[in-house]
């Protein structure tokens, strides 16, 4: 069989491994690679022999580093699937992997269906014929298993969705359509201006599940807290707090929270990981230096930071050293100690820090606390409330489609503000329409002729 | 009798089987219910049009007939679609009815090999699942190697008019009653159908002051590439509309309609609704279109598109009786209906050869199509096949990717059928590759390949291929530096040149508002000019280059599927992996290639993998011309 494409797909499971490997198979993988690859000995992947590996990184169109790999090269028929493939070790955690994965896809390679290395390898004579069946399962039961995990995860909106922007784009071409063979039926058809705004309607759709795929990862890996604050303000008697249970040793000794303590906390369903690090102060204690460090390197990988400041205390350099270290960060303020008497300065406090970002709690009482968890799960979501009922969350493979879908959208548009005949804008919409259809699992029909029929009266 | 190839029947694509077969040097038959109705249109007075124009361009390309009857016969032509791209643009030409019969029949009676002769036939007669002939009512037997079928509506024909019907082929012509019983017992699966025509009016009891005059181009153009003429005739056609009265008298006697009265209820064209129809489903719109089209040059009958109707004649008059201009039009022929069989065509291969019985072969409205164009394509298709398997020479097989024949063939043998099918521009994923513009570069190998296209015929087509893509590197190659005389040339064009660079006239007729018209200057040099329809493709080529091969790459992609034959003999339901649906839908269709398969509803890509890997090593490259 023919295989001209190249597919590519992350061969490891996500957050279960310490690597992450990308795999790339077909004609063109050495290639590919080699757009995104640079070696440390400048070496070119296409240079190197069979079954070797080679170390660099993996750069964007910037030249920006996103990863530091091993990159293994399996020529053809000497691989897994008899053609060239090309193996990507990334170090650098899911984000990276992830990342690696769609440089492969913008320059040329097609994200893999479930099981076609494996069919690949098959139709290519490296598995024999006994195998048959066990591939077979698998393309079906992958199939059928992802298709099922689908619906489950997505309630079936994403779907609904979906079809609602078919349908729509359906109703487009129908226009477009019926003006082209139909000419002399003298038919009202939506003119071109019309058509256009409609057009860009579904591209504004597009581009907000397209943003949510940002937020499907959230969902799926969790979003990572770090809370902060010099010795004894009270951080291991928030996360307590937050995640109601007692993990964490509170004491009134400075320095007791050695290590960063993590706990899982679900916000309506999103998975936030509290980190309460180490009070961060200067230290000649190596034990407590270590969580000090510790401590920085939660804050840098840390989505969000809660500077946790005590509001019985004076605000004082302890408090401004902890917070020039996370000026980058998006940050909440919590005045901690409500129920005590307030000696800090507010003024002060409003000097660093927006005043709508800051919560006056009791850790300890629990006051305040669902007002922070409020405005973590404003900022994480963004938008405010989210009703995660409602939300559209996409995977890797949809977000691919649909920013195609939205290309096409656009090229359709052109071409009418072109004032271009109607089939050159059809023929990005037809695409378009057939795009989500893989979406959906729905083929082709006479879905047009059809529309056509039922909505103009046909007949000379 | 002997003969190689028996045609039954002498419509469009009888015609043309018998003409593609004898031409290929096989002793042909021809047989028909009547030899004063051959290339008879029994409906519309025209051929061509969007779609259909693209078919009729095909045919011309491989060396079929229907091009060259239709720019000899023609009393009008007109450009459809002119002001949109290339690929939808379309001739339409009226047809003098008579003089096409005339010049069709003239044809075939000149034709060698070829043996036209009166007969109904009643029986194909087989051996061993392979066709050896066929017998006529009268009891007279024909052998043969092969059989083509192409009966249009003659099988079981019905005519209804109002609340009267009675077995006719057509209007005034015998049916065939006996062959379907035949075809039935032989193994086929058999549907029904239905179309109509609309009634035909004395032109001088119009009042054609009232109506907009339509007429032709005045620019010579016409459908065959072999030999372009100037302008044969320009007869006006006329158009005028509906209205409220019309809806009026049709909604009072609805119930006399055959489709409100049960006397149809079969699928009909959706393209071609009755006006009754139209009052039915569109009750708001009182204002329908009708086309007041001449049957011919020497005739006063006039043809009423739009006005399809088999309401009782009577009312069928007051119908027309309220439309402006037709104040006083008298009915020459009533329009009627006609209910009749056709053969499923999933049951038939690519060739159109059917599945079951060797060298049988099917073609025309018995497949389940309208139109003269569909028909003809058919006809010219099926009678290639019977000539190339009894030369034992490989199948012409045509492919969506290649022509507006192969989109009809594939979606004829693969898709369900629900009312009788109409070739659409639509229909054809590839169009904007399928012109009638670029049929010959496209088809006219196949032609030269099988020997209906002669290599003078073929020189000319590589000849022009070569003037274009000399000219389209010449293009490239022609730097324009912007200078006084530069920008003054292309002061009328709507297209700034940017004062410091230059860039190629390749470049610059890719820009919107350039066309090749204002860089035909740069081009030309003294090795002459380049002729008109050379220039016209370099310019589609150039300007809409990125969606050609968009397109071009759409086709690659698939390519892997289309090559690739399925064994017939192949058990579905012993493949592991397929659903039960996927195991009955194969096996009931029987797909020629697994792109084929693709394309059924309800097979799904996991149910092509499946097969792949089933097959894998089974799968046979497809063999035939061009491959």
């Amino acid at each position: 069989m023919d295989n001209d494409d190249t597919i590519t797909a992350i061969g490891t499971k996500p957050g279960e491994a310490a690597i992450g490997i990308v795999k790339v198979s077909g004609n063109k993988s050495i290639a590919i690679v080699d757009r995104i690859f640079r070696s440390k000995s400048r070496k070119k992947l296409s240079a190197i022999e069979t079954y070797n590996m080679i170390y660099g990184h993996i750069v964007d169109k910037n030249s920006d580093i996103i990863d530091e790999v091993i990159v293994s090269v399996m020529k053809s028929p000497h691989s897994y699937t008899r053609e060239d493939v090309v193996e990507i070790n990334c170090h650098g955690g899911l984000v990276a992997t992830e990342k690696v994965l769609e440089l492969c896809v913008e320059n040329g390679a097609r994200i893999a269906e479930p099981g076609e290395f494996t069919k690949r390898a098959f139709l290519n004579g490296r598995i024999d014929l006994s195998q048959a069946e066990a591939v077979i399962d698998l393309v079906r039961s992958k199939t059928e298993q992802s298709l099922k995990i689908a619906a489950k995860n997505l309630q079936g909106n994403i779907k609904n969705e979906i079809n609602k922007i078919r349908q729509e784009i359906l109703d487009i071409i129908i226009q477009l359509e019926a003006s082209v063979d139909f000419i002399e039926e003298d038919l009202e058809v939506t003119p071109y201006h019309e058509l256009e705004k409609r057009v860009r309607v579904i591209e504004k759709e597009l581009e907000d599940m397209i943003k949510n795929e940002k937020r499907g990862e959230i969902i799926k890996n969790g979003i990572k807290i770090a809370i902060i604050g010099k010795p004894n303000v009270g951080k291991s008697s928030l996360l307590n707090m937050l995640s109601r249970k007692d993990k964490a040793i509170v004491t009134s000794i400075p320095g007791t929270t050695r290590d960063a303590v993590e706990e899982i906390l679900y916000v309506e369903g999103i998975p936030l990981i509290l980190v309460d690090t180490a009070g961060i102060r200067e230290t000649k204690n190596i034990i407590e230096k270590i969580g000090v460090e510790k401590s920085l390197r939660h804050i840098d990988e840390a989505e969000l930071v809660i500077m946790v400041l005590d509001g019985n205390r004076k605000f004082d350099n302890k408090d401004l050293q902890i917070i020039k270290k996370v000026r980058e960060k998006t940050i909440i303020c919590c005045i901690n100690k409500v129920d005590l008497e307030q000696n800090i300065e507010m003024g002060k406090v409003l000097d660093y820090f927006d005043e709508e970002k800051i919560v006056k709690i009791s850790a300890l009482k629990g006051i305040g606390i669902e007002k922070l968890e409020n405005m973590i799960k404003e900022l994480v979501l963004g938008d405010g409330e989210i009703n995660l009922e409602e939300m559209i969350i996409i995977n890797k493979r949809h977000k691919n489609i649909l920013t195609e879908v939205k290309k096409l959208l656009e090229n359709a548009r052109k071409a009418m503000v072109e004032d271009m005949s109607e089939e050159f804008p059809c023929c990005d919409l037809r695409e378009a329409y057939g795009l989500l259809g893989e979406i959906v699992g729905e083929t082709v029909t006479d879905d047009i002729l059809d529309g056509i029929f039922s909505q103009f009266c046909i007949g000379k | 009798m002997n003969y190689d190839v028996i045609v039954v029947g002498a419509g469009h694509a009888g015609c043309e089987a018998a003409l593609a077969a004898a031409r290929l040097g096989l002793k042909t038959l021809i047989l028909t219910i009547n030899p004063d109705k051959i290339a008879l249109m029994p409906c519309n007075p025209s051929i061509g049009g969007v779609g259909k124009s693209q078919l009729v361009s095909e045919l011309d390309a491989l060396g079929g007939q229907m091009a060259k009857v239709a720019d000899k016969t023609y009393i009008q032509l007109r450009v459809l679609n002119k002001r949109k791209g290339p690929a939808v643009q379309a001739l339409r030409a009226q047809i003098d009815k008579k003089e096409y019969e005339i010049e069709m029949k003239r044809v075939l009676e000149n034709t060698e090999n070829l043996t036209l002769r009166q007969g109904t036939v009643n029986k194909i007669l087989v051996k061993n699942d392979t066709v050896t002939g066929v017998s006529i009512e009268s009891g007279l037997e024909f052998k043969a190697k092969a059989v083509i079928v192409t009966t249009g509506t003659f099988l079981r024909g019905r005519i209804i008019i109002g609340r009267k019907d009675y077995h006719a082929g057509r209007m005034g012509e015998y049916p065939a009653m006996n062959l379907t019983n035949n075809l039935i017992s032989l193994g086929f699966k058999i549907g029904r159908f239905q179309t109509a025509t609309p009634p035909r009016v004395d032109k001088r009891t119009l009042d054609l002051s009232k109506t907009e005059i339509q007429r032709g181009e005045e620019e010579p153009v016409g459908f065959s590439i072999w030999n372009k003429g100037g302008i044969r005739k320009n007869i006006e056609c006329y158009l005028t509309y509906t209205n409220k009265k019309t809806n009026e008298i049709v909604r009072k006697n609805i119930e006399e309609s055959p489709i409100k009265s049960g006397m149809v209820d079969t699928h009909g064209p959706r393209h071609c609704p009755s006006i009754d129809r139209k009052v039915i489903n569109f009750p708001e719109k009182t204002r329908h279109p009708i086309f007041i089209e001449p049957e011919g040059e020497n005739t006063n009958e006039m043809y009423l598109q739009g006005l399809t109707t088999s309401m009782p004649p009577e009312i069928q008059q007051k119908i027309i009786n309220t439309v402006s201009g037709l104040e006083n039009a008298r009915i020459i022929r009533p329009g009627y209906a006609v209910e009749y069989d056709y053969i499923i065509p999933n049951q038939l291969n690519f060739t159109l050869e059917s599945k079951k019985i060797s060298n049988l072969y099917f073609a025309g409205q018995i497949n389940g199509t309208s139109g003269y164009e569909e028909a003809a394509v058919q006809g010219f298709l099926s009678g290639v096949n019977a000539a190339q398997k009894i030369k034992n020479r490989p199948p012409l097989i045509l492919t969506r990717d290649n022509s507006y024949i192969g989109v009809l063939i594939d979606d004829l043998i693969t898709k369900e059928l629900i009312e009788p099918y109409r070739m659409y521009t639509s229909r054809a994923e590839y169009r904007l590759i399928l012109r009638c513009d670029n049929a010959d570069i496209r088809l006219s190998g196949y032609g030269k390949n099988i020997g209906l296209i002669t290599s003078e015929q073929y020189k000319k087509v590589l000849n022009k291929e070569n003037k274009i893509n000399e000219a389209i590197e010449k293009l490239k190659s022609i730097w324009i530096n912007p200078g006084k005389t530069t920008i003054r040339l292309f002061e009328n064009v709507d297209t700034k040149l940017m004062a410091d660079t230059s860039l190629s006239a390749y470049k610059l007729l890719k820009r919107p508002g350039v066309n090749i018209d204002d860089i035909t200057g740069l081009l030309n040099d003294s090795n002459g000019d380049y002729d008109k329809d050379i220039l016209k493709q370099v310019e589609i080529i150039v300007k809409y280059e990125g969606y050609i091969n968009r397109q071009l790459n759409e086709i690659k992609k698939m390519e892997g599927l289309e090559k690739y034959y399925l064994p017939q003999d192949l058990n579905y339901f012993d493949i592991t992996g397929l659903t039960y649906e996927a195991k009955e839908k194969l096996s009931e269709i029987r797909p020629n290639t697994l792109g084929q398969a693709s394309r059924i509803a309800g097979i799904s890509p996991a149910d092509i993998s499946i097969l792949m890997l089933n097959l894998k090593g089974k799968l046979k490259k497809v063999k035939q011309f061009g491959y």
